[in-house]
């Protein structure tokens, strides 16, 4: 929400500004008015209860999901106009791991998106997808089918695939869940990598514990930006209490029900069926 | 799902029509010859036959009769586009949709029949696509506007469909016109009815499907793997997805008359899921799917050709079926047999290393002076009878672990000859009794099991470890020398030694 005076300064647009984004979807609850400027080079934990929208910010900035109101900008464009500037880590349940492909055709769908239509991969695409398996440490996996890694190693294969994207701004769906101590030290060993690089990361976190370590960052959301700015700043008992301790419940409520009416009107379309 | 099943009776009932004398009996009976099996309609295609099994199947392969020709080009077709266009639904969870789509048509071919009163390809392929993308279009709709589950929306739509399919393809034969009408081949099928107008659309819809699966294999295998993310990299998901769809469609359509709208989804699903279990990659499941379907084309066409009066879909529904049992039962990862096989390997190898584990423990007894066991010491140590433990010992020495002492050959009493364990059987006993050692102190040390409870799990875990978590425990209990219960663990130098 507050914009940091160095943004200012800087001349080049913001790696990614949220204005007034609502969401509604059927069952779901939803975001209302989320306004958000992220500056270049920081990495972001959104940080929330469960239902609290963090998903649904994500998919919506990426437009996954339609937007009932406001708008989402990368580095100043259209999402749909800068999608090479952005990498994306679903989360990891969200695929089937018996699809028949082996670790490196999963990185090496990183690449497509700079492909443009009707070309195959090249030798160079090949070579950076290998050296992102490097980088996660999983190149002795590379010929692996999918379904034969473990959970740590799966999200592992996810991030190199976000690696080979070679984008400006990431955004990770819980890179964390169901992976062992030793990944996660991995993983968070390469997204301040990363950041050293300049590029800008923005993390869906469940656990509360390790936020404030792993981020210089905090979005506090709960259906609407509880808060959101230096994680000094932000991680304080009032903000965490207004996050998770249910003072937004009549909004909540409202919102559902508003959820509900609206999908009795019109269907929210399912996207990635 | 409703699906006519063949019923005996009413099956020679029909077949008796082709005889009956009245053609008042004929009209009234030959509406029953299109839910059951077309048994009274013999394939024309075998109406040449010969006699013996041999020259009938020179004269089939050799495709110098136009007809076998146009049943073979026509099933290899098929079995090419729906094998391919199969593998995308078999991956992505889809297969109820193949069996939604090829019963959803039926209303449609009914309608373009009545079009203009003929079996014209082209009428019926649009009606059937129509009918088609009409059916998949309701399922999505009811899926989203009701809380009903995608299979529950699929269960209904095919049945309805096809329920209304059944009604006006009966009334079609009903009519004036609809007595020669072949619609009865829609239902389960027959190569020889297919024409040369279908031949063609046939030929064209294939080349579709390989040109574009080809042109554009990269984004089906990205929005089949992970439609969110081929999205985010600008990839038109939805576009690609319902082209697929339409492609899908039409490969229905077209396989209506040769496999049946009863089993058309078996030819989309069989061969698709014996490639699945044969390979780990997209693009040669594809390659084997499309090589199965087109193989199931030709099997059934022979035998429908050999057997003079069975329907062709069936049969190549039944060829797919083959392929994929051998599939399971011969695959080289997945299949029975080799799971079978790796488990008795298994089995063997963990017998072989209890062996010699014993054989570690009885010199370890004399304190290592003795190296040298008889069978009967070792039945003693094992707590087993004499003849396993020859039959222990014998595997020891097939495999090269052990070997008998030299002079000792005269021996005649059983349990009395000599062996002492090879060098390598020597590494491999250490190393066992490392491991279950090792495990039990992890156990003790690291996760606070007492330490007579640690046996039984070492036990298990010592044949599971492999070098990098033997070098692992080593790191987290600093190579240590004593197990808990203070035994020497064999060293790595003994082992290599």
């Amino acid at each position: 929400m507050e914009t940091p005076n160095e943004m200012r300064a800087a001349k080049s647009p913001p790696p990614l500004e949220v204005h007034d984004l609502t969401v509604a979807y059927t069952k779901r609850p939803v975001l209302y008015g989320i306004d958000l400027e992220v500056p270049k080079g920081s990495i972001v934990g959104v940080v929330g209860p469960n239902g609290a929208g963090k998903s649904t910010l994500i998919k919506a900035i990426m437009g996954l999901l339609p937007v009932a109101s406001g708008w989402t900008k990368v580095f100043g464009q259209p999402f749909n106009q800068a999608v090479t500037r952005v990498g994306y880590v679903p989360q990891r349940e969200s695929v089937d791991w018996d699809f028949p492909v082996n670790a490196m055709d999963v990185v090496l769908m990183g690449r497509y998106g700079r492909l443009g239509p009707f070309k195959r991969p090249s030798k160079a695409d090949k070579e950076i997808a290998t050296a992102c398996l490097e980088k996660v440490k999983m190149l002795p996996y590379a010929n692996r089918q999918i379904s034969n890694l473990s959970g740590g190693q799966q999200q592992r294969v996810f991030l190199a695939r976000a690696l080979a994207q070679e984008s400006d701004l990431y955004l990770m769906d819980e890179p964390f869940v169901g992976v062992d101590a030793t990944t996660e030290a991995a993983i968070i060993e390469i997204l301040r990598e990363l950041q050293a690089q300049g590029k800008t990361l923005i993390v869906v976190h469940h656990d509360l514990t390790t936020a404030p370590e792993y981020f210089d960052r905090i979005l506090l959301l709960n259906m609407r930006v509880v808060a959101f700015g230096k994680t000094e700043d932000v991680f304080t008992f009032e903000n965490l209490q207004q996050a998770y301790g249910g003072r937004l419940s009549i909004l909540s409520e409202v919102a559902l029900e508003r959820a509900r009416k609206r999908a009795e009107g019109d269907t929210p379309e399912n996207v990635g069926q | 799902m409703c699906r006519s099943h063949p019923d005996r009776p009413a099956a020679r009932r029909a077949q008796t029509t082709v005889w009956l004398p009245s053609p008042y009996f004929r009209y009234a009976l030959a509406t029953l010859a299109i839910v059951v099996p077309t048994l009274a309609q013999a394939a024309q295609i075998s109406d040449l036959a010969e006699t013996s099994w041999t020259e009938q199947a020179i004269e089939f392969f050799s495709l110098e009769q136009p007809i076998v020709r146009t049943a073979i080009v026509g099933t290899v077709l098929i079995g090419f586009c729906c094998g391919i266009l199969g593998s995308f639904l078999v991956v992505r969870k889809l297969a109820l949709l193949g069996d939604t789509l090829s019963h959803a048509v039926l209303p449609g071919v009914a309608l373009g029949f009545l079009w203009n009163a003929s079996k014209d390809p082209w009428a019926i392929f649009i009606g059937a696509t129509a009918a088609g993308v009409l059916g998949v279009a309701l399922v999505g709709w009811i899926k989203q506007t009701t809380h009903l589950k995608e299979d529950s929306a699929m269960g209904m739509v095919l049945a309805g469909f096809y329920g209304l399919g059944i009604c006006m393809t009966t009334m079609i034969q009903n009519m004036a016109m609809g007595n020669k009408s072949g619609l009865d081949k829609f239902f389960f099928g027959q190569a020889a009815a297919l024409s040369s107008g279908d031949i063609q659309l046939l030929g064209i819809i294939s080349l579709v499907t390989i040109l574009l699966v080809l042109l554009f294999y990269k984004e089906f295998l990205a929005i089949s793997f992970d439609s969110g993310f081929a999205q985010t990299i600008g990839m038109p998901a939805r576009a690609l997805h319902y082209g697929l769809m339409a492609l899908l469609t039409f490969a229905v359509v077209v396989s209506l008359q040769a496999v049946g709208v009863v089993l058309v989804s078996a030819l989309l699903i069989t061969p698709a899921a014996a490639a699945f279990l044969l390979t780990d990659r997209m693009h040669w499941m594809l390659v084997l799917a499309a090589a199965f379907g087109m193989l199931s084309g030709v099997l059934g066409a022979f035998i429908s050709y050999l057997s003079n009066n069975l329907p062709t879909g069936p049969l190549i529904v039944l060829g797919a079926t083959l392929i994929f049992v051998l599939a399971l039962v011969f695959g080289p990862r997945h299949g029975l047999l080799s799971k079978i096989l790796r488990r008795r390997r298994q089995r063997k190898r963990i017998a072989l290393e209890n062996t010699l584990k014993s054989v570690f423990h009885l010199c370890e007894n004399s304190q290592f002076t003795r190296k040298v066991f008889e069978a009967s010491e070792l039945a003693l140590e094992r707590n087993s009878n004499l003849p396993a433990i020859e039959s222990e010992i014998r595997n020891l020495v097939k495999s090269q672990l052990a070997e008998r002492v030299a002079g000792t050959n005269g021996a005649r009493l059983s349990g009395q000859a000599q062996f002492q364990l090879t060098p390598q059987g020597w590494i491999r006993a250490c190393e066992i009794v490392r491991n279950h050692r090792l495990w039990e102190l992890y156990l003790t040390n690291a996760a606070d099991y007492e330490s007579d409870h640690v046996h039984d799990d070492a036990e298990e875990i010592e044949h599971l470890l492999g070098s990098d978590l033997v070098r692992r425990l080593e790191e987290r209990l600093q190579n240590p020398i004593h197990d808990p219960h203070g035994r020497l663990i064999p060293t790595r130098e003994q082992i290599t030694a």
